[in-house]
């Protein structure tokens, strides 16, 4: 593995990331819109006794959005970068591909840990109480989905050659993900063929972290679906097979 | 030395064969073309030497390295300059210089002083902060030729490097690539179908379907095709004719009014020819043969322009407006 080779991945990537302002705008604003008026309007419709507001329910799931969208977007960039010629320069380097995958796998967790943490700044503001104890928890499950997310990006991005199959990305994997994980409503009341599409997905585990690190420990209909334990170790698995499988292509497709 | 050795090297995909056995050497410091019409296998040749594609059968040797077993040496040993762009346009010339620095492993505390080198070497030092997407394609090119010295390379691998150039840029890539086996201690391998742009080259080969039919200096292979031509204009050409093939033995052809004679030694030939024929001669032209002439001879085609590259940066245009919008 090639240390100086993962540094300059992220580094170019947080370089880019400060340099596009739209993307930092986009970042802040699309949480604020999901919390405050998809979030505002659908707590009219839960009762009041559910356990907590609604507002206060999707916090997680919103925070796992930012990490899903700017990880996926951070790796979905590999095709940009295929497509401008750039990936080649990265391709004849004297670099492992298994240092590449790791290297773009942290790129993404590092914006989109970036990102998470600007969003957690807003939990004042819902009403939640978070002790230093609690939102390191948070800052570490958000730094470990993110790795996953970016990691399964990048296996995506080893199927597409053009960015035209950027809008096939978001609208039939990372849309269904994000509505398939918990994020606005708890898993156990989905239906069954939903529930198990949640089960399989990557996301779903990240943000019952949260959830289990956020909401308070007493159960209720609105807490978390899994434990803690096995939220984690999904995750971890999971990059572990994504950064595999992902080296694996690479090495056959390049 | 050879810094390159290919020893029967074959590539097939998809049941084509691109690369058809081929054999050649590349002595150190040297300036090798590798020219050839589209298809012919020059680009497959290219990705082999450079282990972004294993062969089928043969072996490659670059700096005494195999590129099939031990591609990362080689990756090391050589540089780079792609026929189409590969810069980051969104990072500026420095940052696209100092990543592939940091990529090729290269000691933090002479990364400035190297990338400062390279682009004082190709002459942008006064641009090297701005943003590649504002760089011309000229510039672009130099660029990369600069970074593909960075990790001081034993080759430098230029594929079609002055493609889609004006002619200005054009020269002041020539003075560069020219100065750099001296300069940078480098071998130079490059493929061009611009064939008077090979005359630079120490040796050539040229690749055709898959095979080289020919190779040597640019000189020699000019030899192959048989000598210079002289074309006359003459007050009598019937007359003129005559004299030519009694006083010297030659054959001259008649077209459109003027005539056509080969010889070995041109320049030396019209004197005599002047003397001989006397106030008969309006004018005298004397044509050496081409490269080009020896690829219209070897493969019964001139070497053709190639499109890829201009289709493929509108493609790039089209696809740049769309992401803007």
């Amino acid at each position: 593995m090639e240390l100086n080779a993962i540094y300059v991945l992220v580094a170019r990537e947080f370089k880019k990331f400060v340099r596009e302002r739209s993307r930092l705008v986009s970042t802040i604003a699309r949480p604020l819109l999901w919390l405050f008026l998809v979030g505002a309007g659908m707590s009219r419709l839960i009762s009041p006794d559910a356990g907590m507001p609604y507002t206060q329910f999707i916090f997680p799931g919103i925070l796992g959005m930012t990490i899903l969208f700017s990880s996926i977007f951070s790796s979905i960039s590999i095709i940009w970068d295929k497509e401008f010629g750039f990936f080649k320069e990265i391709l004849a380097a004297p670099v492992s591909r298994l240092s590449i995958v790791i290297g773009k796998g942290l790129s993404g967790t590092v914006v989109s840990t970036l990102q998470a943490v600007i969003v957690l700044l807003l939990f004042p503001l819902l009403g939640f109480r978070l002790g230093p104890v609690q939102i390191l928890e948070v800052l570490v499950i958000a730094l470990a989905m993110s790795f996953c997310i970016s990691t399964f990006g990048i296996l995506l991005a080893t199927f597409y050659d053009s960015y035209e199959s950027f809008s096939v990305i978001m609208n039939f994997i990372v849309m269904p993900m994000f509505f398939l994980s918990g994020a606005m409503y708890p898993v156990k009341l989905l239906p069954d063929a939903l529930a198990l599409a949640a089960k399989i997905n990557p996301l779903t585990y990240g943000v019952d972290a949260l959830k289990n690190v956020i909401f308070p420990p007493e159960p209720g209909p609105m807490s978390a679906d899994f434990s803690l334990m096995t939220d984690v170790t999904v995750i971890v698995l999971l990059s572990v097979v994504f950064v595999t499988v992902g080296a694996r292509l690479f090495e056959r497709k390049a | 030395m050879a810094i390159i050795k290919v020893e029967n090297l074959v590539k097939r995909y998809n049941g084509l064969t691109a690369v058809d056995g081929i054999s050649f050497e590349v002595e150190e410091g040297t300036i090798f073309g590798f020219l050839g019409p589209n298809g012919a296998g020059k680009t497959t040749t290219i990705n082999v030497l450079c282990t972004l594609a294993s062969a089928t059968s043969g072996r490659a040797l670059i700096n005494g390295y195999d590129c099939a077993r031990e591609s990362s040496k080689v990756r090391k040993s050589i540089g780079i300059v792609f026929q189409d762009t590969t810069l980051d346009k969104d990072l500026t010339a420095y940052e696209n210089l100092s990543f592939h620095a940091h990529l090729y492993g290269v000691k933090k505390s002479e990364i400035r002083g190297r990338v400062h080198d390279a682009i004082r070497f190709v002459d942008l030092f006064d641009r090297k902060d701005d943003l590649v997407k504002k760089f011309s394609g000229g510039m672009k090119r130099r660029l990369e030729v600069a970074r593909g010295l960075i990790h001081r390379p034993r080759v430098l691998f230029l594929d079609e490097p002055t493609l889609g150039l004006d002619p200005q840029s054009r020269a002041n890539l020539w003075e560069v690539i020219t100065e750099m086996p001296k300069k940078h201690r480098v071998t130079i391998f490059m493929t061009t179908h611009y064939m008077e742009e090979a005359e630079v080259c120490g040796r050539i080969a040229i690749i055709d379907h898959g095979r080289i039919i020919a190779e040597g200096s640019p000189d020699e292979l000019k030899k192959t095709v048989g000598g210079d031509v002289i074309s006359l204009k003459t007050r009598d050409n019937e007359w003129s004719r005559g004299e030519i093939s009694r006083l010297f033995n030659i054959h001259a052809d008649e077209k459109e009014g003027e005539l056509y004679l080969t010889s070995n030694r041109g320049d030396a030939c019209i004197p005599d020819l002047i003397r001989g024929l006397g106030d008969m001669v309006v004018s005298v032209k004397l044509q050496r043969p081409t490269l080009n002439d020896v690829f219209l001879k070897l493969t019964g085609k001139a070497i053709r322009d190639e499109e890829g590259s201009g289709m493929s940066s509108i493609k790039e245009e089209v696809r740049a407006y769309r992401r803007r919008h």
